[in-house]
Order: structure tokens, then sequence, then C-alpha cells
């Protein structure tokens, strides 16, 4: 794999909890980039939204967080970043984007040369900067055209700047995402759409539904993550009526009068 | 939680597990809480039991390799266990006479229970059971029911022109009784309208219905082995580990049996013509 592009996927969401379909996205994202002959992932990284973020039933992020460890120990790949979790108020994408590839950047200029730096990670095969790229579901390519989610220079930076790889679940259409969409259409060469052949919906919010009913979720979620949860007796029916009837953090500043946001 | 007074039922699943994936394990788990939500079961025991080399199945690899990965992804489960019996056998058998294996086994193991508590409290209940109780027209009372588990595809193949004997369709429906996982769009239910067999035994089939698709195949998951591509949380790690170990699924492990007529439809198409 030498000479090629030293590529990190950096996946941003709830992780309410985190599912074996999460790990799943992984997975298939490594095998098709590695399968374009150009890159080399060298890691991949999860990281939790904060708990302002305003989400339905959303748990505690040092819960979401260690559940996320927990799952993720037996990767030797895939790694757990609390950074976002940590923040006081909710991180745009583009912002943790920039925040994850200023550390992988600094860490490669570090083992290239200046400076005796330990042994090397990510690994820089024939001097090719390391890349981050987000890792999505074909959902996620969908709010691009919700109006008033993303600003426009966001789109660009994450599309453009950085790159998506995005992986398609049964019957959405990622490809028309893209067309429909000036900005990612303009992109496109730096869009990365996997396909997922077998159909595998387990969904978080379809494991908190079984585990409020009592029903079992073994097998859809590690078991050491299962044994937290009875642990710490997370996703009741109560749980499920936190944040309930609120709005979006990101949708909430949107709302805000223009001039604010001027500001 | 004890319930004396749920009729114990074991579940037993037959199939190629070739191999055991988190979709398998999973129609367990749904299998279970359906039938304990309904407040008539207590399902005690899951039974695993990988079909034998002589099912002749393309791709099968041998039972040996099959019942480890199972034994492997079931070590982590309290109640659903690998039975090796019918993999074990040289020849193909029916699925009737493999469920009629393991209740034979299940009897006798409640016979050893009799013997030991000899005089015990539940003993008179069992007794007043076996004697005209509800359940007194289902083998015997004392006994945990055993159930076929399997997916709606086994349930659409009893209609398959000579893959399965008409009196064993009776026999396992009618004697023991199916539970049926399905996907939130099929419609089991038609099947069992379409056959008369079926539906005069409707009462004794439960359909579970899965919310979450969930289609990992034991297909995809081989093409993707001999593909070089990753099934990491498709199945157990230590399935995963135990397939690289032993480099099993390979393009040509997949050609084993491609030209051999499978031995449910061999042995039928004789007896028929």
């Amino acid at each position: 794999m030498a000479g090629r592009i030293p590529l990190v996927l950096l996946a941003c969401g709830s992780f309410n909890p985190i599912t074996h379909q999460h790990m799943r996205l992984f997975e298939l994202a490594r095998d098709h980039m590695h399968q374009t002959g150009q890159f080399q992932v060298v890691g991949g990284i999860v990281s939790p939204v904060s708990d302002v973020y305003g989400k339905q039933g959303l748990a505690p992020a040092r819960h979401r967080v260690a559940m996320a460890r927990l799952a993720l120990r037996s990767s030797d790949w895939i790694t757990v970043d609390d950074w976002e979790s940590q923040q006081a108020d909710w991180t745009e994408t583009v912002v943790t984007m920039r925040h994850h590839y200023s550390r992988i950047l600094r860490q490669y200029q570090q083992n290239t040369g200046t400076g005796g730096a330990p042994p090397p990670d990510p690994r820089p095969p024939d001097g090719a900067a390391p890349q981050l790229k987000l890792l999505c579901g074909a959902d996620f390519l969908d709010t691009f055209r919700a109006p008033g989610l993303w600003r426009p220079e966001h789109v660009a930076e994450v599309a453009g700047r950085f790159g998506l790889v995005c992986v398609s679940r049964g019957s959405l259409q990622p490809d028309r995402a893209v067309h429909e969409c000036d900005t990612l259409s303009r992109h496109r060469a730096n869009i990365f759409l996997v396909r997922e052949w077998v159909r595998n919906e387990i969904s978080a919010t379809e494991v908190r539904r079984a585990l409020r009913r009592g029903l079992s979720v073994k097998y859809l979620l590690p078991d050491n993550v299962i044994d937290y949860i009875r642990q710490h007796g997370l996703y009741t029916w109560e749980s499920e009526q936190k944040n309930k009837g609120g709005v979006l953090r990101p949708l909430e500043l949107q709302r805000a009068p223009p001039e604010m946001l001027a500001d | 939680m004890e319930h004396p007074d749920r009729t114990k039922v074991v579940l037993l699943a037959c199939g190629s597990f070739n191999p055991i994936t988190n979709m398998h394990l999973r129609m367990f788990e749904l299998a279970r809480d359906y039938l304990e939500d309904t407040g008539q079961y207590r399902v005690v025991r899951g039974i695993i039991s990988p079909v034998g080399d002589g099912y002749k199945k393309k791709g099968l690899i041998e039972a040996s390799h099959r019942i480890e990965m199972a034994r492997l992804a079931t070590e982590s489960s309290d109640w659903i266990r690998v039975d090796p019996w019918e993999g074990q056998l040289a020849e193909w058998v029916e699925t009737a006479k493999v469920i009629r294996h393991h209740y034979e086994e299940l009897v006798a193991a409640e016979h050893c229970n009799d013997e030991v508590d000899t005089v015990r409290v539940g003993k008179k209940r069992r007794h007043e059971e076996r004697e005209g109780g509800p359940y007194s027209n289902h083998l015997r009372a004392d006994v945990p029911q055993l159930k076929l588990l399997c997916g709606a595809d086994v349930l659409e193949s009893f209609s398959v022109p000579n893959l399965w004997k008409s009196e064993d369709i009776a026999e396992i429906v009618g004697r023991f009784g199916l539970v049926c996982i399905t996907r939130a769009g099929s419609d089991a239910w038609k099947f069992v309208h379409q056959s008369d067999v079926l539906w005069g035994h409707r009462k004794n089939i439960h359909v579970v219905k899965e919310w979450v698709t969930n289609e990992i195949s034991a297909t995809h998951v081989r093409r993707a082995l001999r593909r070089g591509q990753s099934v990491r949380y498709l199945l157990p790690d230590a399935v995963v580990r135990y397939v690289q170990e032993h480099g099993l699924y390979s393009a040509e492990s997949e050609e084993k049996n491609a030209d051999v007529i499978l031995a449910p439809l061999q042995k039928y198409a004789k007896g028929s013509s």
C-alpha cells in the first residue's frame, strides 16, 4: 500500500447507543476506500455529539462515550474521541472536522521530520499528506438539502476541502442527493458512495425502543455495551422523554435573527 | 423469573449455519421475547442443529467447522446451545427426524429428573396436568414443548415440490409447532393461507415480526469473505477469528457440491417417480 494517501475517517452522531451498524459503516468504508487504490485508511474516529444537541432521548455524553469505548475495545483501528461531546455548545460538523484535521496534521508533521517524534501514526507513505473524510449514512446527504440546516460555505468545506464517504442503505439514493445539490455536485470527485448490499437497519432508535420495553437487544450491539446499559439503568421510558418537544440546537441557532448570526 | 404455570418451550433451529451469523442468533432472541410475552410460555433452551455434509448444498463446508463456529458464537449465551447430532450423521436426515430425536432427548432428560426428585411438591402438580389437563393432547405435559424455529423462507419452502414430505410437514407443524421470524414487509400468513396443511395447524404456528430489517445472510457473508472484505460485526468476533485461522470460505470452497442435487430433492424425486 505504498504511495497511498493516509486517510482518517470521522463519524459524527449521537451514538445513543452505539450499535453494530455504526461499526459496520466503518468496515464497509475502509474496504471501499482501499479498493480505490488511492487510500490507506489509517484510523477511524467516533465523535459523539454533546448533550446540548437536544435530541429526544439523548443519554448523557459521558455514558455515550463510555459505551462507544467499550464497543470499540476490540477494534484495532477505530477510536472514540470525546472532544466534541465535551463542548459547551453544539459544534458544527465542519468545526469538529477542522479540530481533528489540525490534530492529525500536527501529528503528521511531527512524524515526518522536525523533532525526534515517536513512531508515526498516521504513517506518511512517500510524504503524502493525510486526509480526513467524514463518514456518514445516506440519510446524512439529504440534510444538505434541508433548507437552512447547513451554511453553503460549510457544505463546500466539508465536501470540497475534506470529503465525504457515504454508505447507502436500502432504497436511499445518495447519488440523487449529490446530483440535486449544486455544491455537492461540484465536489463529487471527493464524495465516495459506498453501497451496502445487506440491508441492516439496526437503528439506535429501535435499540432504545426494545430496551425500554424490556426486549432483548443481544447481537445488535456488543455484549459489554448491553452490560453497561443494565448497570447504569440507561434507556427507560423516562429517559426517552428527555428533550421531548424541544428544538434541536442547530435549528435553534438558525432561528436566531440574522443580525445575531452575523455577530 | 419463575413462572410455574407456564408451558416450557425448547426452540430448535435447523439449517446450514454456513457460517452462523448474528442474524441466526437474533432469531432466537426475538422468538423468546415473543413467546414469553404471550404469558403462556417460558423458553428454557435454544438448540442450534447444523445440517450434516450429506445435505450437499453448494458451498457447504465441513460440519465440524460449522459446528465449532456455532459453538463459539453461542459461548456468550446462557440459553442457546449447539447440538452436533445432526451434523455428525453421514447421511442427510429429514428435519422431522431431527425434531423427533431432540424430543426423545427431552423425554429422557425429564425421566432422569423424575427419578431424582421423587417426592417433590411439584410432582403432584405434574401428575394432575398429565391427567386431562389443557395440554393432554400434546405429547407429555411434563416435557417441554419442542418447537421448530425458522425464517419465513422455510415456511415458503414447504410448497417447493419434492423438498418436503407432506406427512413430515404435518408432523412438524401439528405435533410440534413452528415459530417463524418474518421481516416487517413479508407476509408469512400468506403461505399459511395458501397451504391446507399449514392452515389446519395455524394455531400451532407463531409468526414473529422483526421490525428491524436485518438481512445478514450467510450467502452474503461467504461472498464478502472470498472477496477479502470485512465481515466484522455481522458475526461474533470469535467466529470471524476462526474463519481466518482456518482459511475457510474461498472461491474454491464455494464450488463444493456445485453440480450436485440437494439431498432431499434427490431422495424425494426418486420416490415420486
